[in-house]
């Protein structure tokens, strides 16, 4: 019987683990920014004996708390959809994408769920030097839970440290350290911890102003405003070095998503940043002739210094990705997308004919077609690959994801500079406007968050892990009605615990620091 | 195979069984929210039973993570067959862990959108259906699912998945087997057993304690009554054997009843178990005054089920059997990682002992003061 994988599964697929990926990462980055932030607060109290810290630090606790209980359930179904929904990708990386996770549960969740019930309950069952030990392992837990997560996600985006064992059928791990401190993964560690604190820094600092607004909890609201505008700074500052890492990093190992990003088709010499642009929405194929913009402003040559550090350096556009041909990085010719997909079929006969000559005891037949494997490896998922088109990402969605971060990047940037000066000069009080801006960006922080998520992940699409395995190869085999039920089933309940946790929020930040007793 | 690649092997064995075996002992969490109307009559009463248990959520949460990121690292072709197969069965596992998440937090909270009820309602619901379908799914370890694994597959490009289900159920028809159902019913009321007794060793407060107490009767008889049901099968029926010449699975009479006497050491280690939980309950009933009885019978649950677990996956033994194809059976030579990745993994297990001890610190730090009404209604964070 001939079977086929059903491509509305893999659209189920890939949209459930994206709606839980993007409601998990609503929470996770209040986790680490704030977790910081209420810690240093503690910290100042542990040094100043002031209690009106103490009370501070055990406010934003509270909001933590809150917060946490959310971030937690979420990322339970995370990672178990590795299993349930991408099981043929769990086999197939199993081997190096399982160690993080298992390194993040040990060293990790274990830190987090021990020390989180001495912060929350522990106030005054333990030394306040213990407790204040305890409130910096919950976040040092938090943060190395998203160093291993990220190491994992890194290593899908520049798989290295591994090859392939044709017995096995799968990929099996030959470098630890290659795969936990690939620049890839340290870029994307630092960055995305950055970004979590900067949705801290600007959830402190706006609802501070809001106190400030109400004219109540003046001297609670001034203090907080100090320590997350000084913290979102430096995040924000830090944020910008390691934002071109990554970028770097994208150019060097997933060209086409650097192409994606900058909605270039056609490559060249001196290729100039796009700052604004408007695409043109005729285009709607690479083969077409329309333009790519109905606006743009460029920095010229800009993109080439930030992809190869040199101004005049080649950067590929789709089309020379797709048709090869121009010479790489490396001083060799790229393939096409075709020349490719046939290297991908190959490796994938190889590995088949070298399965059959093992079973019937050829040992020289297998030797042979294991060496067309391992010659053709580095293509093998483009075997899976149907039509050259399939390997560009969208372009629209990466493209404004990723000007949407960058622009409210550079806004950060500015209101905490202004929060901090306006603090400084005793003017923060009275700066309505300021409160205002401060308040209503709360929500930037986590759009920042969520689109810069949209270009690393739709950015690298078909690639489940890059060059090696298409999303479409790595799924379950389930009936697409089972994942679309179980879709609609998270959506409905993160939906609705979504808008119970605001709802909690709401009335703990209406009820204010005075009244720390929990209600209940 | 090398003999190093073989200790590996069974040393993550080992890991995995002893997190199973905690996170079993862990879930008096969820028994502590399945009782939580049969114990707390009274509001206060039932705010005590739910931050007596619920300050330790975290843990069961944190192990079942812990347990299955390991399973991950070490038998990632368990990972991906049985959870991408069963995947009804751990879909409602996940969703009602996450219901349980969220509702400790929320469930005293003002603008919690649901109300009280509805959050002490779910986790009623993690704390029925968490361990009777964690209990069940474990069973399948002895009982078999219906999967084929079939790594040829990967070459076929319109078709390349490896393991695939044999039925459309995709592990509910598990939950309907009597025998996986046992299992999943002996934990469910172990698990109301433990957090009875743990109530009894947490809260200060007569009028619980002496509930606590007269429910253990009930509890433990029904517990006993499925697990030596359970138990007692399992010693006689056939087993899924492996040839460990040629990773041939077959089915062999009193195969886990063997592998028992074949090694004594978790014979021991299963007898030892079964006593202190039969000493930890039996001694709670006997006096009035004792409340340790949680630390004996906890233990004695890790060293049971762990026994159980090395019983499924060691001495040449498949611990996923498939019913769909025999051949398909995982065993922990033919689902493990490389020897590479076991033997990172191993270096980082060094750690664990150091992790059971702050745990074991802090644990002890918070519950050296026992929960009481006064702490209840103080100004301190409690859910």
């Amino acid at each position: 019987m001939i079977e086929n994988i059903d491509t509305s599964l893999i659209d189920w697929s890939r949209a459930q683990f994206a709606l839980t990926a993007m409601y998990h990462w609503l929470f996770v980055p209040l986790t680490l920014g704030l977790g910081v932030i209420q810690a240093i607060m503690e910290t100042i109290y542990y040094r100043t004996g002031n209690e009106a810290w103490k009370k501070t630090a055990q406010f934003w606790m509270k909001l933590f708390g809150i917060n946490f209980a959310i971030g937690v359930a979420t990322g339970l179904i995370l990672e178990f959809e590795f299993g349930t929904n991408w099981s043929n990708y769990s086999w197939f990386v199993g081997d190096i994408f399982g160690a993080p996770l298992a390194i993040e549960g040990i060293l990790a969740f274990f830190m987090e769920a021990t020390f989180i019930a001495v912060m929350f309950f522990g106030w005054e069952k333990v030394s306040k030097r213990f407790h204040l030990a305890s409130t910096w392992l919950t976040i040092v837990g938090a943060t190395l839970s998203a160093l291993w997560i990220l190491i994992a996600n890194a290593w899908m985006q520049y798989p290295a440290g591994m090859h392939f064992n044709p017995d096995t059928v799968r990929n099996e791990m030959f470098d630890f350290w290659a795969v936990a401190l690939s620049p890839v993964a340290i870029n994307k560690f630092f960055h995305t911890v950055l970004s979590g604190w900067i949705v801290g820094a600007l959830f402190v600092l706006g609802i501070s102003c809001w106190y400030l607004l109400k004219r109540r909890n003046t001297i609670f609201a001034l203090s907080s405003i100090k320590v997350s505008a000084l913290f979102g700074l430096v995040a924000s500052i830090l944020i910008l070095w390691t934002g071109d890492g990554s970028a770097y990093q994208v150019a060097q190992k997933q060209p086409m998503k650097l192409a994606a990003m900058e909605g270039l088709y056609q490559g060249g010499n001196g290729v100039g940043l796009v700052g604004v642009g408007v695409l043109n929405p005729a285009k709607t194929s690479y083969l077409d002739k329309q333009n790519a913009f109905i606006f743009d402003i460029k920095f010229p040559k800009l993109l080439s210094f930030l992809a190869e550090r040199d101004m005049n350096a080649y950067v590929p556009g789709i089309v020379d990705l797709i048709e090869g041909g121009y010479t790489t990085n490396e001083g060799t010719v790229a393939l096409s997308a075709k020349e490719k997909i046939e290297k991908g079929k190959t490796a994938i006969k190889a590995l088949a004919d070298y399965r059959k000559a093992v079973k019937d005891k050829d040992i020289e037949a297998a030797r042979q077609y294991r060496a067309t494997l391992e010659e053709n490896f580095p293509y093998f998922g483009y075997g899976y690959i149907k039509d050259p088109a399939e390997l560009i990402p969208h372009v629209g969605l990466t493209f404004y994801s990723f000007r949407v971060m960058v622009i409210l990047g550079g806004f950060f940037i500015l209101l905490f500079i202004i929060a901090l000066i306006w603090d400084k000069k005793g003017k923060i009080a009275t700066a309505r406007w300021l409160q205002y801006t401060a308040l209503w960006s709360i929500p930037l922080g986590y759009i920042a968050g969520q689109a810069g998520w949209i270009v690393a992940e739709v950015g690298r699409q078909p690639w489940a892990i890059q060059d090696i395995l298409p999303t479409s190869a790595s799924i379950s085999k389930l009936n697409p009605s089972s994942v679309q039920t179980t879709f609609y089933m998270f959506l409905i309940l993160f939906t609705i615990l979504l808008i119970a946790e605001i709802g909690i929020m709401v009335k703990a930040i209406k009820k204010g620091p005075e009244e720390l007793k929990t209600e209940g | 195979m090398d003999s190093t690649y073989i200790l590996l092997q069974h040393y993550w064995w080992f890991l995995v069984s002893l997190l199973g075996a905690l996170l079993v002992f862990l879930l008096f969490v969820q028994g502590g929210q399945s009782l939580l109307f049969t114990i707390g009559k009274t509001e206060i009463q039932q705010k005590m039973l739910l931050n007596s248990t619920g300050r330790k959520w975290e843990f069961t949460f944190t192990t079942l993570v812990t347990f299955g990121g390991a399973f991950f690292a070490s038998f990632p072709l368990f990972y991906s067959t049985s959870f991408g197969g069963a995947y009804w069965v751990w879909m409602l596992i996940l969703l009602c862990f996450v219901l349980q998440a969220v509702s400790y937090e929320y469930q005293a909270k003002k603008g919690n959108l649901l109300g009280k009820k509805t959050y002490q309602v779910f986790l009623m619901i993690n704390g029925i259906a968490g361990p009777v379908l964690l209990g069940t799914a474990v069973a399948t370890f002895f009982n078999g699912a219906e999967f084929i694994v079939n790594k040829e597959q990967l070459t076929d490009m319109a078709m390349p998945v490896i393991s695939t289900w044999a039925n459309p159920w995709h592990g509910l028809e598990a939950a309907l087997v009597f025998w996986n159902l046992c299992l999943g019913l002996a934990v469910f009321f172990l698990a109301r057993t433990l957090a009875l007794l743990y109530f009894i060793n947490n809260i200060n407060d007569p009028e619980i304690v002496a509930k606590s107490r007269k429910q253990l009767i009930p509890e433990t008889i029904l517990f006993l009554v499925f697990f030596l049901v359970f138990l007692i099968r399992l010693l006689l029926i056939e087993g899924f054997a492996v040839n460990p010449d040629t990773g041939e699975v077959f089915m062999q009479p009193y195969k886990y009843f063997i592998n028992l006497i074949e090694m004594p050491i978790v014979l021991v280690v299963l007898l030892a178990g079964v006593v202190g939980v039969l000493f930890g309950i039996g001694k709670t009933m006997f006096s009035k005054t004792w409340t340790k009885g949680i630390w004996f019978a906890g233990t004695g649950t890790v060293l049971t089920v762990l026994a159980l677990l090395l019983c499924a996956g060691w001495n040449n033994t498949a611990y996923y059997p498939s019913l769909a194809d025999i051949q398909s059976s995982l065993t922990i030579q033919n689902s493990c990682s490389s020897p590479f990745t076991l033997k990172v993994m191993s270096y980082v297990s060094i750690l664990v002992p150091f992790v059971l001890a702050y745990i074991f610190y802090a644990w002890r730090a918070l519950d050296l003061h026992k929960i009481n009404s006064e702490e209840m209604q103080g100004n301190g964070h409690t859910y």
